[in-house]
């Protein structure tokens, strides 16, 4: 028999109808995660036709993006950036009242952002495909799962149906060969990844994430690098399943239990690509080159390593967003004065990320005017960070420590910097205006940015420690 | 989905490459729970400057720009974020097709299942365009073809599902509704076997 890869055999075991020529293929959608933005016109069309939510208890919902990410105060009133941004949340709650969907609500602990809670909750499993209205679904991928971004009409599709009309993907093999050297994180290997393969260089793929150096990942940091996958214009990115993937899920509240889980870990153990499936295409990745890495355009493709100059802009293209950035080229990107710091995102807001972070705050004070949030990925993650005293680290240094929620990374709630301000950024997108009109991003990991909110400036990391210690 | 056959305008042209959903509408527009309305926020950012003026550098705010239904850009348009905000907001402020020399895969699913038509053409046919703003052009879906004035032509790939929904204003939704018999038998089969990876029959 033809050998497969692991996106083959994800997609034809969910194949409810082959694609022909003329017509795409129906996919069945083994679970949903719905959020508040991208919801509302989807109910709207399900009750304008009289149609029912198919499988509810397929559907997981929970408010992440327009929620304030202040506590609420002692009335129990939360400081919405907007009376719509409030509307917004009011209607998710209404619609999964009336459907029967399951939200992590205000009074869930595990609600919070919607990438990390379904991992967190034992939702997302390997051999699933997984959908949401949202271009970050990717990050479920991590564990073997075929999981992807769709827009609200396909939300609409799938809530009515539980089915999507999709052409087969194309599959592209990511080779990252040898090992990361110490203090070179997972975002600094996705960083070099979209630096390289480029803004549209995944566009029409799944990437297939392999080699040692990805093997060697923890599930955290496979999140990272599947979260961004559709930076480098793949809709996804997965990873096979292996023994880190399995202990991560093992007891969380919707994994399988028991015999089930046993038979269920047979079944994943099948699911990585069989010796000699081929890809479309491939690319190789030599991870002991890679060094901390930091964007410095407006798409996450514009990366640099942190030591080196700014390149200098080859097209009138770069020019753009050199000039939107402040930047000149051939000039270093060390050195240059930050205004805020941003710890969060589905990217980098995991108990894992938070540690990095608290790691070099511990102790010190934030530079002189800079302001740096902190913002948990879910409640259960602020729980656990707490328990453990960082936000103590955070609060003793000087920066806030927020509520679970999307936060700076869109800035729908209201958390945004100024214009012309400079954000060092865990997020994933540098987007002229993601974090608000005017502002620029640099993206970077959570020690980068960490470093850059004590510094005051971005910072080499390796010079940073040298003379901390 | 009203039925679409052709479309004829002048182009307007925005030839920045990595055009991205939030440059197309910004985050803080998304905390509507309506569809309607959205054009007045289409390049909010680039079309506003900061005091809430028009900014007259923005090329579809030039006067020659005004009324145009197709919109070249330049590569890898709709890349980010997949906000079906974006294809709404393009719609209602007019634009009925976008030309580049690449679409970004979520934007372009979204825009086609809204009616907006989404045109990929080669690099060299896409840099001439870019460079000529204003031209007149005849978009022919059931051709798959573009006519300039001077009588030349472009010929474009459609997927032919996406064509065929376009050109019959076909509702996809209803369409996978009809499938209901075989999502039936997809989920009685997984029952038995739930973490079958089996190849399909
Ligand atoms: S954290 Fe940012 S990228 Fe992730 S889901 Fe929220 S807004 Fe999207």
């Amino acid at each position: 028999m033809k050998p497969r890869t692991i996106i083959e055999k994800i997609w034809d075991a969910h194949q409810v109808r082959a694609e022909t020529s003329d017509t795409p293929g129906i996919l069945y959608v083994d679970l949903h995660l719905i959020h508040e933005v991208t919801t509302p016109q989807a109910f709207s069309e399900l009750r304008s036709r009289g149609l029912n939510v198919r499988c509810p208890g397929r559907v997981l919902a929970t408010l992440d993006h327009s929620t304030p990410t202040l506590p609420a105060d002692a009335d129990g009133n939360r400081a919405y950036v907007t009376a719509e941004a409030r509307q917004q949340v009011e209607l998710l709650e209404a619609n999964c009242r009336e459907f029967g969907i399951e939200l992590h609500g205000w009074n869930s602990e595990h609600r919070g952002i919607v990438h990390v809670i379904g991992p967190e909750l034992g939702a997302t499993q390997p051999g699933m495909t997984i959908v949401c209205g949202d271009s970050h679904t990717a990050t479920h991928g991590a564990f073997g799962a075929l999981a992807f971004g769709i827009g609200t009409t396909e939300v609409g599709h799938v809530l009515a149906t539980q089915c999507l009309l999709q052409r087969k993907p194309k599959s592209m093999a990511i080779h990252v060969d040898g090992a990361l050297r110490a203090g070179v994180s997972a975002k600094d290997l996705i960083l070099h990844i979209i630096g390289r393969i480029g803004v549209g260089g995944g566009t029409g793929h799944v990437i297939e994430y392999r080699g040692a150096a990805i093997q060697a990942l923890s599930m955290e940091e496979r999140m990272t690098v599947c979260n961004m996958s559709i930076e480098a214009g793949a809709r996804a990115g997965l990873i096979a399943p292996d023994q880190v993937t399995f202990d991560w899920l093992q007891g969380r509240p919707r994994a399988p239990q028991g015999a089930e889980w046993d038979r269920a870990v047979a079944a994943w153990r099948t699911l990585a690509s069989d010796a000699g499936a081929r890809h479309d295409s491939e690319v190789h990745i030599d991870a002991s080159a890679i060094g901390p890495t930091i964007s410095y355009g407006t798409h996450p493709g514009m990366v640099t390593p942190i030591a080196s100059a700014i390149p200098a802009a080859r097209d009138a293209q770069e020019a753009k967003a050199l000039s939107y950035m402040h930047f000149v080229g051939g000039t270093a990107l060390t050195g240059q004065k930050v205004d805020v710091v941003f710890v969060g995102s589905c990217t980098n807001s995991r108990l894992s990320d938070l540690r990095e972070a608290a790691a070099i705050m511990r102790g010190r004070k934030l530079a002189d005017g800079l302001r740096a949030l902190i913002v948990p990925g879910s409640v259960r993650i602020k729980r656990e960070a707490e328990a453990e005293g960082l936000d103590e680290v955070f609060r003793a240094a000087g920066a806030e420590w927020r509520e679970a929620g999307c936060s700076m990374c869109i800035g729908m709630n209201g958390d945004i910097a100024r214009p012309g301000q400079l954000v060092v950024s865990t997020s994933n997108r540098n987007f002229e205006g993601r974090q608000g009109p005017g502002v620029r991003t640099v993206l970077a990991s959570p020690r980068v940015a960490a470093i850059a909110a004590i510094a005051g400036i971005i910072s080499d990391p390796d010079a940073f420690q040298e003379c901390a210690a | 989905m009203k039925p679409l056959n052709q479309v004829q305008s002048r182009t307007a042209v925005l030839p920045f490459e990595n055009i991205d959903t939030d440059r197309i509408i910004p985050a803080r527009f998304l905390t509507t729970t309506e569809r309607a309305g959205l054009g007045r926020f289409a390049f909010n950012d680039w079309r506003y400057r900061e005091d809430g003026t028009p900014n007259s550098d923005f090329p579809l705010n030039q006067a020659e720009a005004r009324g145009c239904r197709i919109l070249v850009a330049g590569d890898n348009f709709g890349c980010g974020s997949s906000r079906e905000h974006a294809p709404w907001a393009l719609l209602d402020y007019g634009i009925e097709a976008v030309i580049s020399s690449g679409i970004a895969d979520i934007f372009r699913s979204n825009a086609l299942k809204n009616g907006l038509l989404t045109i990929v053409i080669d690099a060299s046919e896409h840099r001439a365009l870019l460079a000529a703003p204003g031209i007149e052009l005849v978009i022919d879906i059931a051709e798959g073809k573009i006519s300039k004035a001077d009588g030349s032509t472009i010929a474009f790939e459609l997927d032919r599902f996406a064509r065929h929904c376009l050109l019959n204003g076909v509702d996809q939704l209803g369409y996978l509704l009809e499938a209901e018999t075989d999502i039936r038998a997809w989920e009685s089969r997984r029952a038995t076997s739930p973490f079958s990876t089996e190849r399909a029959a």
